[in-house]
């Protein structure tokens, strides 16, 4: 019989063959609470008769969306999490480490082959290492955390196939914007998008990280890309395992192909007030915009920041908006600010974060005005996602973010 | 290959039913995300009654103020799609609202409604029950009423109703000793 990735990932951990639209009670390889869903998931853990957590080892602590606490209950939060780790023997980054999922895959806590939960519908960014990964709710990750395991309903496949060559200043961010466009927000409900083809290929790692971080914006239950020799090298340092294969059959049975072609690809913008609006950046090109965002789980890696400083040049950003720009870890910081960027941003006027998720869910600072307009490299622009629901929310690659942001706004990064 | 069998929805009791004798619909449109929900701003509560007071806040402040014990939601397409966050469905029981009825749901917000206790009702034909509507559910008949229309709606899948069953996730998880995995 011939499978999907994401059915070899199920059987191989059922230890018998599991298929697509089969519910299994599958054992998980590793979880992930942040501050926002976690005091939730441990106060379900502890109703359901929890007294000790599955595996300690397996479990991995955060937070990041209210960070530095910003205000008492956040603060309180926080507390309640810190003394439920302390309990636990959980190991708990707390507020140093940066956004969730980059901080999951950066400290190897997710691998090929894994099936990895999170408190956070983006948790199937994971996908990009190979794993398994897929949000759920509190009550999910309570139950997950007392017995190591979670129901699942095996999804089917989408097989996103993806060839030629990106234009310059067009990139992952334009691409899933332009298949969240073709797919719409519910064309993936249930299930997974495996991500594909030569283009895909020769994505670096922080390309499908933003990939399968954006499946959930289609209903999507987990992005994948199958391990290759860019993922094995990835995870080397950290984790020790010995590359194997994993990939979808090529006659495996999808519940769709889709093809895509990069090469004329032209830089996307998902409009107000949803994720599958992307249109060509010269259909909005010249709205004005009050605030900037590169950052967020989606887009705020070394290489976006690179990218973002590459189009910014020897400009300044324009000193009549805001530009935030926040790396999406310790790491990714570290390395921002070894290459010089931060400075740079920082002498064209941008304010430069710690890492942290943000303006992206619109719950601390970086808040937008009724009547504003934010352009965000980050993965939603609901109605009020960034502050007031008079508010506008616009979503872009970094590039185009940097573009906007010298102008003031939306601009056409190749034209800069 | 998958078990596509189905099960009938537990039986209610008149007297326990999730709507209200003179429940109103409140109907909204496809594509109601999480964050219309409940903002984020609010998710620093954790408690259903007070996230229920800011349900739908900068969507549709009349919603809160307005709302009756037992009233029901009525959405479109992907109900409840974006975050993950629990606080939504608990914002709609602390505002009074148990039952939810949809042409579709996202994924994670219909598990997370089972588990935490508000129903969601798949309704082909949601689209046609208007907002303010007269709405009972009879879920023994399979079929939501709305100004004096039946419309059909589905049932839960199987494995979803083993948990409502049990009365919700949490009480399932008290009840299990140990717990076989890949079982199917």
């Amino acid at each position: 019989m011939t499978a999907t990735i994401v059915e070899k990932i199920f059987s191989q951990k059922c230890g018998s063959e599991v298929r697509a639209g089969e519910v299994v009670m599958a054992p998980i390889d590793g979880a992930m609470i942040h501050d926002i869903t976690g005091p939730l998931a441990i106060q379900k853990f502890y109703e359901m008769g929890g007294t000790q957590v599955f595996d300690p080892e397996r479990i991995i602590m955060l937070f990041d969306h209210q960070i530095p606490a910003d205000s008492i209950e956040a603060a309180n939060n926080h507390v309640y999490m810190r003394k439920f780790a302390a309990e636990q023997g959980i190991h708990n980054y707390d507020i140093n480490e940066g956004v969730c999922h980059q901080v999951t895959i950066e400290k190897g806590r997710a691998a090929p082959g894994e099936i990895v939960v999170g408190a956070d519908s983006h948790t199937c960014m994971y996908g990009a290492a190979g794993a398994f990964a897929t949000g759920i709710g509190s009550t999910d990750m309570g139950f997950a955390l007392k017995f190591g395991a979670l129901y699942f309903k095996v999804p089917e496949t989408i097989r996103a196939e993806v060839s030629g060559k990106f234009q310059k200043r067009v990139g992952a961010k334009d691409l899933i914007l332009r298949i969240a466009n073709d797919i719409g927000a519910d064309g993936a409900t249930y299930k997974a998008i495996e991500f594909a083809g030569k283009t895909v290929r020769k994505l670096d790692m922080a390309g499908r990280m933003t990939l399968c971080n954006m499946a959930i914006e289609m209903g999507g239950k987990a992005g994948i890309v199958a391990p290759d020799k860019i993922t094995w090298e990835y995870m080397k340092g950290r984790r020790k395992m010995k590359p194997f294969d994993l990939e979808s059959d090529e006659d495996a049975t999808f519940a769709e192909r889709r093809s895509y072609n990069v090469s004329d690809l032209e830089p996307q913008v998902a409009v107000p007030h949803n994720v599958d609006t992307g249109v060509p950046v010269s259909r909005v090109a010249g709205t004005h915009v009050d605030q900037v965002f590169i950052g967020s789980c989606t887009n705020g890696r070394f290489e976006d920041l690179a990218e973002a400083a590459e189009v910014l040049g020897r400009k300044k950003f324009n000193p009549k908006i805001r530009v935030i720009i926040i790396p999406a870890s310790r790491d990714e910081y570290l390395k921002t600010l070894k290459a010089g960027l931060i400075e740079k941003f920082v002498k064209a006027g941008a304010l430069v974060e710690a890492p942290c998720c943000g303006p992206c869910m619109g719950g601390a600072f970086g808040l937008i005005a009724p009547g504003e307009v934010s352009l965000s490299t980050s993965n939603r622009n609901f109605k009020g996602r960034q502050g007031s629901t008079d508010g506008k929310v616009y979503l872009c690659s970094p590039a185009t973010a940097a573009a906007s942001a010298i102008t003031g706004e939306i601009t056409d990064p190749r034209e800069v | 290959m998958a078990a596509k069998k189905t099960v009938p929805v537990r039986k209610v009791k008149e007297s326990e039913g999730p709507v209200a004798k003179n429940a109103r619909a409140w109907k909204f449109g496809d594509d109601i995300d999480t964050d219309a929900i409940i903002p984020g701003r609010f998710l620093i509560i954790n408690n259903p009654d007070e996230l229920g007071k800011h349900a739908f806040e900068g969507t549709r402040d009349e919603f809160a103020k307005k709302v009756q014990q037992g009233d029901v939601i009525v959405g479109g397409r992907n109900f409840g799609c974006g975050s993950s966050r629990e606080h939504a469905p608990l914002a709609l029981i602390g505002a009074g609202v148990k039952v939810v009825v949809a042409r579709s749901f996202a994924r994670i917000f219909f598990r997370n409604s089972i588990n935490v206790g508000v129903l969601p009702v798949v309704c082909p034909d949601a689209d046609k029950i208007a907002d303010g509507a007269k709405i009972g559910l009879n879920i023994k008949e399979g079929n939501v009423v709305a100004d004096g229309k039946t419309y059909a709606i589905e049932p839960v899948p199987a494995f979803m109703q083993g948990i409502i069953d049990a009365g919700g996730l949490v009480e399932y998880a008290k009840n299990v000793k140990e717990l076989p995995t890949c079982t199917r």
